[in-house]
């Protein structure tokens, strides 16, 4: 209403709004190209795409399809993630609340909307098939050419003959193929630059607001959920409305063709942090879910060891103060702090309690073992030592059932959908006689395996191991004692086991090769392996990873004697 | 080995496919299937630089499972092939080929013969010249079932000649069945290779249209050619078809002289010892005489009586005329290590005894002129044959103790 210049054709200041926001004369009916500043508050709310750049916008396109932008995709994306995480348990003020309040801060510090000029607008020439070609927009198109041409490790979607067949094309007109306004400025500006979205990365604002909450699921937790299906990631754009056409670059954008990785969710979560100028995070106090404290009783429980070993749990964590609020809590943009990861730090502190008591050198376990186990023979009374033997028994054997169950889960993976992906309308017919051949093909050999689809997801569990006190064949070992293992001294309880063999005696630089130290198995004692393997298997992570953070551990708790000895070292030298 | 925690789609489909082949070693059929059902979708990705994709992937693995799981049925045989023929266009004349190959094992001929029809008259651009072998093999097929539907016209024909009716309309597709015969399966056996089957049935087509020469031009190019492979079949089909003919007996000994080299236990090296110990020339006898000493190296032929006899026969001959002593010796020097235990063994001559009187007849005379009348084999054989008052055994010993210093000569 606060539009007064004069109109074009009749000169008349009589303005009106049309549907798609833009300004018309009532005198003579003359669509404008300006357009008032609609930002929509009704935000994550709605199911309908929301209205959220500037410029022209067409409504509706020969094929039914909308104009839309990427971000947009990625606002549907974390809208279903929301939402399944709420169906999990989650407070809704995440989705409600946290969740997009980030994104649009997101938005606002990328430019991609709430600002004055969005980014997308001098792409657009670009983006639309069959447009003349733009000289200014010759530079950028060489090398959006040069990244069609590359192949990606992983998602090899640009390896399509027929589309390199058609990039001959691409000299001739700008048919840089996407189904969205933006998709080419995604694929090819600098990531750096502006933190463009990525799949991976809305786990990343997941997790962030997760953790802002201080809600009690983990990183390893989150991703696990997500490869067994709980959380929309695989192939969510199959929920992006009938108008948001994909294909072409947006496939590179949205099609997920591999598992989220711990390191690279977790790291972008730092980089969003940092780059939402975002404060210091809600304090992970003691009563907190992902304190080791709490977070060791939820991993002993779930390795099947006795209940005891929290007090020593508590103990190093007191000892080291990786207890400590200030430590845990996360300083987004602090880069002297090395960033915690709560669910890897609690499974390495419970094996380095492990390697106090037990030492883990294939020796001495299986002596105090052998200890216990006489000593159960005799009194069989009151509740059993725990013996090492026999939990390593049974504990391998359930890993093992698991770990060949999730190995055939790998290999039964499926990637593909229902809602069919092609690079572009020429392609379309091909991409859905084979989508066809595929779903014929899976219904002859399926009948004739005699196995039925299973249909339904298994429920989504926070325990992979469960033992039961109930089970009368003595499996659970929670209410073991650690008595055969301890002594007193000076009124305090300590370990019989007098030695400790460190991880590694010096760390590596992380910043420079990535890692705290390197691990092979064959370096290690096979009971320091075999405990890596469970939790790896928890976590589903590498070991290597466990394996760094009990070398950091270990570099705490032994800090004074390693300094002393690094001191004598050099005044021998000297 | 460390368990990896990430997983893309092609790593994914990689290991999905060796659980398809653990299975499928293991006989697990329904384990492979189903499996498989998780594998198919990588037909959706590009993986247009592998040596073999996952298209040719499904089609072999599939139809193996197809085979083996007693309850699919033909019609779901037939229509999963359709499938795999769309699939690859660089394959499509070998999946052809090979679904004509179940069809015929499953005696669906009728069926076999449409799809090699269809198959001849595909056409793809630049792939029909690529695919150029493939398209000579199936011509030949169909030729081949041309050649069968001839057959058995012909049986009917004949069958009713008897009855003293003619069916004209039988005569002439028995002619057509023969052109279009004929001309497939002349052309496949230009091309060297071992084309056994296709070369019997033309032969048998030009034979029975009277046109020796041809016959006889094509069974000399394909046991002669060197560009052709070594074939025995070759030289055997050229033999029967001399003797068919009534060819001299220098003609059949000159057809299996390659046989015997290639082959030196062949079936036929009987009938050659045969021919050439009664032949004129001396080099003949003497390659009599090697090549039934070479056919009992083989244990096939150990406990034949015919072979026996023959190097009986042929070894009584020459010590009698006391000429080419020489030659037994050459022969028996590389042998006398082995065939002692080989073939004249205690434990051999009562078995033999047992078993089969001849045979023991004949080996002992062999034994007893090689080994001497003091060998085992002899001694067993002669005294139990005297104790058994059979008249040739003791025919047999007076033969042997009276050229017993042969032995001596030839040791």
């Amino acid at each position: 209403r606060d539009f007064n210049e004069r109109c074009v054709q009749c000169s008349e200041v009589n303005w009106g709004l049309t549907d798609g926001g833009r300004f018309y004369c009532r005198s003579c009916h003359n669509v404008t190209e300006r357009t008032r500043e609609v930002v929509n508050t009704d935000f994550i709310g709605n199911s309908r795409v929301q209205t959220i750049a500037k410029g022209s916008r067409k409504q509706e396109k020969n094929d039914g399809g909308c104009e839309w932008y990427v971000c947009e995709g990625f606002q549907l994306v974390l809208k279903k993630q929301a939402e399944a995480l709420e169906a999990l348990g989650v407070c809704p003020q995440m989705k409600d609340e946290i969740l997009c309040n980030f994104w649009r801060c997101y938005l606002q510090k990328s430019k991609q909307a709430y600002c004055n000029r969005p980014a997308g607008e001098t792409v657009k020439a670009l983006s639309v098939c069959e447009s003349s070609t733009d000289v200014d927009s010759e530079p950028e198109r060489s090398s959006l050419l040069h990244l069609l041409s590359l192949s990606e490790s992983e998602g090899d979607l640009l390896t399509d003959c027929s589309f390199a067949s058609s990039m001959s094309k691409v000299s001739e007109s700008t048919s840089v193929y996407s189904g969205s306004v933006d998709g080419s400025l995604y694929v090819m500006k600098n990531q750096k630059e502006k933190l463009l979205m990525t799949m991976p990365m809305t786990l990343s604002f997941c997790y962030m607001a997760l953790l802002w909450l201080r809600e009690p699921i983990t990183l390893s937790e989150l991703l696990r959920f997500v490869v067994e299906g709980h959380i929309p990631y695989l192939n969510v754009f199959q929920h992006f409305p009938e108008k948001m056409k994909l294909c072409g670059l947006d496939l590179k954008i949205f099609c997920v063709e591999s598992w989220p990785v711990y390191e690279e969710v977790h790291n972008k979560m730092l980089e969003l942090a940092a780059f939402l100028d975002l404060p210091r995070f809600p304090d992970i106090t003691d009563s907190c879910f992902l304190h080791p404290d709490i977070l060791c009783i939820k991993y002993l429980m779930e390795a099947n060891l006795p209940d005891e070993l929290h007090n020593w749990t508590c103990r190093v964590v007191k000892k080291i103060g990786i207890g400590e609020v200030d430590f845990l809590t996360l300083v987004p943009g602090n880069k002297s702090t090395r960033k915690v990861k709560y669910d890897i730090l609690a499974a390495a502190v419970i094996i380095v309690v492990l390697k106090l008591l037990f030492l883990l050198d294939d020796h001495y376990e299986w002596f105090l073992s052998d200890f216990a186990e006489e000593r159960n023979k005799i009194n069989k009374e009151g509740s059993l030592y725990f013996e090492f033997k026999k939990w390593y028994e049974v504990v391998k054997h359930s890993l093992d059932v698991e770990q060949k169950k999730l190995d055939e889960e790998r290999a039964k993976y499926l990637w593909r959908c229902e809602k069919p992906l092609f690079y572009s309308v020429k392609k379309k017919s091909k991409v859905l006689k084979r989508r066809e051949m595929v779903v014929n093909l899976q219904n002859q050999f399926g009948k004739l395996s005699g196995s039925v689809r299973r249909a339904e997801k298994p429920n989504p569990s926070s325990f992979q191991l469960s033992w039961s006190e109930e089970n009368t064949d003595g499996s659970c070992f929670h209410g073991h004692s650690l008595k055969g293992i301890l002594q007193e001294k000076c009124g305090l309880l300590t370990a019989m086991n007098p030695d400790y063999w460190l991880c590694t005696v010096k760390l590596c630089n992380e910043k420079l090769c990535g890692h705290l130290a390197h691990y092979r198995e064959v370096d290690f004692p096979q009971s320091y392996h075999f405990v890596l393997r469970l939790f790896s298997f928890l976590l589903r992570i590498q070991p290597s990873y466990i394996h760094d953070e009990v070398c950091m551990i270990e570099h705490k708790l032994f800090n004074k004697k390693l300094y002393k000895k690094l001191k004598y070292n050099t005044v021998l030298r000297k | 080995s460390s368990h990896e925690h990430k997983l893309n789609f092609r790593k994914s489909k990689e290991v999905c496919l060796s659980y398809i082949q653990d299975a499928m070693l293991q006989k697990q059929w329904k384990r492979a299937a189903e499996f498989l059902t998780f594998y198919v979708e990588s037909l959706e990705k590009d993986y247009s630089r592998e040596q073999v994709g996952p298209s040719e992937m499904i089609w072999r693995i599939g139809t193996e499972i197809l085979c083996h799981l007693s309850h699919s049925s033909m019609r779901e045989f037939n229509c999963f092939i359709e499938q795999m023929k769309t699939l690859g266009i660089k394959r499509y004349l070998k999946v052809c080929l090979e679904h004509v190959f179940h069809l015929l094992c499953n005696g669906q001929i009728d069926e076999a013969y449409q799809n090699l029809s269809l198959a001849e008259s595909w056409r793809f651009g630049e792939q029909t010249a690529i695919q150029d072998k493939e398209m000579k093999l199936i011509q030949a097929y169909r030729g081949l079932l041309d050649y069968y539907s001839w057959s058995k016209q012909k049986n009917i024909l004949l069958e009713h000649g008897l009855d003293g009716f003619v069916d004209l309309s039988v005569e002439q597709e028995m002619h057509s069945s023969f052109r279009k015969a004929a001309v497939n399966l002349k052309e496949i056996i230009k091309i060297p290779g071992v084309w056994d089957l296709f070369v019997k049935c033309y032969v048998d087509l030009l034979e029975f249209y009277g046109d020796h020469n041809e016959a006889h031009q094509v069974l000399n190019e394909y046991a002669y050619n060197s560009r052709f492979p070594a074939n025995p079949n070759a030289h055997v089909y050229l033999y029967q078809f001399l003797k068919r003919h009534g060819e001299p007996k220098k003609s059949l000994i000159s057809a299996l002289k390659i046989l015997h080299d290639i082959v030196p236990s062949h079936e036929l090296m009987i009938d050659f010892t045969t021919m050439l110990q009664k032949s004129k020339k001396r080099k003949k006898r003497r390659l009599g005489l090697e090549v039934i000493f070479a056919v009992l190296d083989y244990a096939g032929w150990k406990e034949n009586v015919k072979a026996w006899s023959c190097l009986a026969r042929q070894v009584k001959q020459i010590v009698i005329s006391e000429k080419h002593l020489d030659w037994i010796k050459q022969e028996w020097d590389c042998r006398k290590d082995w065939w002692p235990a080989f073939h004249f063994s205690r434990y051999l001559a009562k078995r033999n005894w047992q078993e089969n009187k001849s045979l023991s007849y004949e080996k002992a005379l062999v034994a007893g002129i090689l080994l001497g009348k003091d060998c085992k084999y002899f001694k067993y054989v002669s005294h139990q044959g005297c104790k058994a008052q059979v008249k040739r055994f003791r025919m047999l010993k007076k033969f042997v103790n009276r050229h017993n210093p042969v032995y001596l000569r030839i040791s």
